[in-house]
């Protein structure tokens, strides 16, 4: 049993960052951009994140830094790529290896030390529950501020009349600009919020989930959220599925290779990769018809005036 | 149609005296660098006024009413509403106004519903709920129906429309425009259309109509103003001039008539197609059923059809571009083809021009004569053991460029840079100019100005008297009607029975573009669906 609710909470702190950037990059995406620089939003994000938390002692100070950074870098992505119309896959790998090399400089004074990491949750009694006990009422905020993004992204996106104008800027930026919607301050408005997105889950690595910084600690999580958008075919909900199962299988593939399963460790470490591209081809497969990705996704837009 | 006696007067400002007009450009002036789209226009719109707005591709039709409408800020020059100078600032505040605009590539969003569609054209203060009540009733009140929680991509193009026209409407507009609307209509479509155009004109609106169009336009309209160059050349009743003298306001000199060489003859079939059958490439592509057709040299066959029926997958069929598992079914020059590919159709003598200009039928970044390489390197002697003869390439372009008058800044420059008319030619030249056995053509004036359109259909005339097959598929009629000497109709992927020119009224192919049969039984049913 008790094995049980760790595994549970490893899942839920593996998963959390992935869920973060994915949000994020889901409505950068729904507005018609592709951003790539998640990685490198993410890494700088953690390094200011952890920068943040030391200096002021406060995890949530540490998280605004994460936020801050992560945004700031998003507007060099949105100066180049919106401003200036430059290719937006060049761009987005452009800031990823900028972010990797500003973090290393900015966390360089920062490596081996170390802070006390966010706090969980303590309701006493609900939190002692056996099994669910601690999963529900005993997470740190980063995994509940995760889950209220998500939903409130959703609720955006399907609900609200902005929602619908940011999505049809991402189905067709020359009927949204003829109708008179600012397609570029509205792009602009998506991609900072992907990179605040972005920040927001570099900075959960080492002020949540290891309680220290070291350069290129990110490991390639910015990529997978960017896989699991397009896995998800930018749907919410999906994104969600895909976010805890890739977690799920990541942690569970840990405990097999401790119990010394007989199969080599690297198709062991490949599986979380492979098992959530099945599921999320067999879900997308299920659609009714129509066009799955943003039909204007990664073109230029330049109006005319 | 009645005509109204006041409206026999072509001059309207004498008969509204008293009265300010709806709307009034003074001047209206827009530059792009050194360019000049719009040179000092003026225009009265009045209420209860259908106004007709006529000109060639890049006359300034299009950048006059972005201005009217708020998406463009005009250089110079002003725009007056009900007497009152106006500064738009956009889209919203012209709406607001009560100036709606229906555009000619619709601005809707495929993958959103018809009614997240209409919200995105209006100002969201109502709820959406309220608003798909109100979108149901105004597209009852008006006779156009329309579901609104279908997603665009699932209509037709005529659907589409309607949801365009709905959206206007539901602003209650005082003033409406409309770009080019019957351009991708069947006549019983623009029919319908046009008893909305009227009741929207009795009920006290002025709509701005945009259209080349002439015939409809003398039906339809009250008042043309015709602009040629960027600069208005005239406004007229367009009741008392006719389809010609209109035609030559527009282009600013005698247009060359189209006219059939004598001593056409129809030779062997050179171009058959047997039961062709093929299932769509795309998600939304249209399926291919059970085509047959015989081509003779010698003949011009017209393909009419709403877009999207089709047509589109015929050519790709035709080409090569998409194979078909039996070689029977396509029989080029005697030889059974279905199989072969692009390169090898040619080298049996057929040649192809799609609809596309830039991108399908040219690379636009490439010179010209790169793109005359490109179809004419199987059969043209463009190419010697492997490496390109830049001469003989760029002699295509020379000659294409003589014979067809085309226009462009240098010898060779990129297929980007000329104009839509001037690259149509070069392309139907540079086929033409290869002595095809059979040539299929898709499209081949559409966007291209008068002067242009009739120099491409003399061509395709005289292919055809040297003793070419001709396919040409085309949604304009009258195109049709002048060149082709039979036409089938495609619809859902099927093709009619081809009719003889003379025998193809408008009402038949009308009938035929909307699905259904000429037989008398069936037609009754189909034209209440």
């Amino acid at each position: 049993m008790e094995l049980v609710e760790a595994i549970i909470l490893a899942v839920l702190a593996a998963s959390t960052p992935l869920l973060i950037a994915a949000t994020g990059e889901l409505v950068t995406e729904r507005s018609g951009v592709l951003n790539l620089g998640v990685e490198g939003m993410m890494i700088v994000g953690a390094a200011c994140g952890f920068a943040g938390a030391w200096l002021t002692g406060s995890i949530l100070i540490g998280a605004l830094f994460g936020i801050v950074a992560g945004t700031l870098m998003s507007l060099v992505f949105a100066l180049m790529a919106l401003g200036l119309a430059v290719n937006q896959v060049a761009t987005g790998l452009a800031l990823t290896i900028l972010g990797i090399g500003l973090s290393g400089l900015i966390g360089a004074g920062f490596v081996g030390e170390r802070i006390t990491p966010a706090v969980h949750l303590y309701i006493p009694g609900l939190t002692d529950m056996p099994l669910i006990g601690r999963v529900l009422f005993g997470e740190d905020g980063f995994v509940y501020f995760s889950i209220a993004l998500i939903i409130g992204v959703w609720w955006f996106l399907y609900r609200t009349r902005a929602g619908l104008i940011l999505r049809a800027c991402g189905d067709n930026h020359v009927s949204a600009h003829a109708l008179g919607y600012p397609v570029l301050r509205i792009r602009t408005f998506s991609v900072m919020f992907g990179g605040a997105c972005a920040g927001l889950a570099g900075a959960y690595l080492p002020l949540a989930y290891t309680p220290f910084f070291i350069p290129g600690m990110t490991a390639g999580r910015g990529w997978i959220a960017l896989a699991l958008v397009v896995f998800a075919s930018w749907r919410p909900g999906r994104l969600v599925v895909g976010a805890y199962l890739f977690g799920a299988v990541t942690i569970l593939q840990l405990h097999a290779q401790g119990w010394g399963v007989g199969i080599p460790s690297q198709f062991m470490s490949a599986l979380p990769y492979l098992a959530t591209v099945i599921v999320l081809v067999l879900l997308s497969r299920a659609r009714t018809g129509g066009s799955t990705a943003p039909a204007a996704l990664g073109t230029v837009f330049v109006p005319d005036r | 149609m009645q005509a109204h006696q006041r409206m026999l007067d072509p001059t309207p400002n004498g008969l509204h005296s008293g009265e300010s007009p709806l709307l009034q450009t003074l001047g209206l002036t827009k530059r792009y660098g050194d360019f000049l789209a719009n040179d000092s226009i003026d225009i009265d719109i009045w209420p209860k006024e259908i106004h007709a707005l006529l000109g060639e591709n890049g006359a300034g039709k299009s950048t006059l009413v972005k201005a009217i409408y708020g998406l463009i800020q005009p250089s110079a020059g002003e725009i007056r509403w009900q007497g009152e100078r106006i500064v738009l600032s956009g889209p919203s505040e012209a709406r607001s106004r009560g100036i709606g605009m229906v555009f000619q590539h619709f601005s809707l969003f495929d993958n959103l519903t018809v009614a997240e569609n209409v919200a995105l054209g209006l100002d969201g203060k109502e709820s959406f709920k309220d608003m798909s009540a109100r979108l149901e009733q105004v597209s009852k009140t008006y006779g156009l129906p329309l579901d609104p929680r279908r997603e665009v991509w699932q209509l037709s193009v005529g659907e589409r429309q309607r949801i365009e026209i709905v959206r206007a409407l539901m602003q209650d507009p005082k003033f409406l425009i409309l770009d080019e609307p019957t351009a991708v209509l069947t006549p019983q479509e623009a029919d319908q259309l046009f008893i909305v155009l009227e009741r929207l004109k009795a009920e006290g609106r002025a709509i701005l109509y945009i259209s080349h169009k002439l015939e409809e336009v003398k039906r339809l309209c009250d008042t043309a103003t015709i602009l040629r160059g960027g600069k208005k050349v005239e406004t007229c009743n367009p009741r008392l001039e006719t389809a010609a003298s209109l035609a030559r306001m527009m282009v600013g000199g005698e247009i060359k008539e189209v006219k059939a060489p004598a001593g056409r003859q129809t030779t062997v079939p050179r171009l058959v197609v047997n039961d062709l059958s093929l299932a769509p490439s795309e998600a939304h592509g249209v399926r291919l059923e059970h085509i047959s057709f015989e081509l003779k040299g010698g003949e011009i066959l017209g393909i009419a059809g709403v877009a999207g029926n089709g047509q589109d997958e015929l050519f790709a069929a035709l080409s090569g571009e998409r194979l078909s598992r039996d070689p029977g079914t396509v029989v080029i020059e005697g030889i059974a083809a279905g199989h072969l590919s692009i390169t090898q159709r040619r080298k049996l003598g057929a040649a192809f021009v799609p609809e596309e200009r830039l991108g399908h039928g040219t690379a636009p970044r490439m010179r010209l004569s790169e793109n005359a390489l490109l179809t004419g390197h199987a059969a043209s002697g463009m190419v010697r053991r492997g490496f390109i003869d830049t001469a003989a390439t760029l002699k295509t372009v020379d000659r294409a460029t003589e014979t067809f008058d085309v226009r462009k800044a240098k010898r060779d420059p990129e297929a980007a840079s000329l104009s839509g008319g001037n690259l149509q030619k070069f392309i139907v030249g540079r086929e033409i100019l290869r002595n095809p056995a059979v040539l299929v053509v898709s499209q081949p004036t559409w966007g291209v100005d008068a002067g242009a359109a009739a120099v491409i259909r003399q061509a395709l005339l005289d292919l055809a008297t040297a003793g070419a097959a001709v396919l040409v598929t085309s949604q304009d009629l009258d195109e049709l009607a002048e060149i082709a000497d039979r036409i089938a109709v495609m619809f859902h992927g099927r093709l009619s029975a081809p009719l003889a020119t003379s025998e193809a009224t408008r009402e038949k192919l009308g009938l035929l573009m909307g699905g259904s049969s000429l037989e008398p039984k069936e037609a009754a049913h189909a034209v209440g669906a």
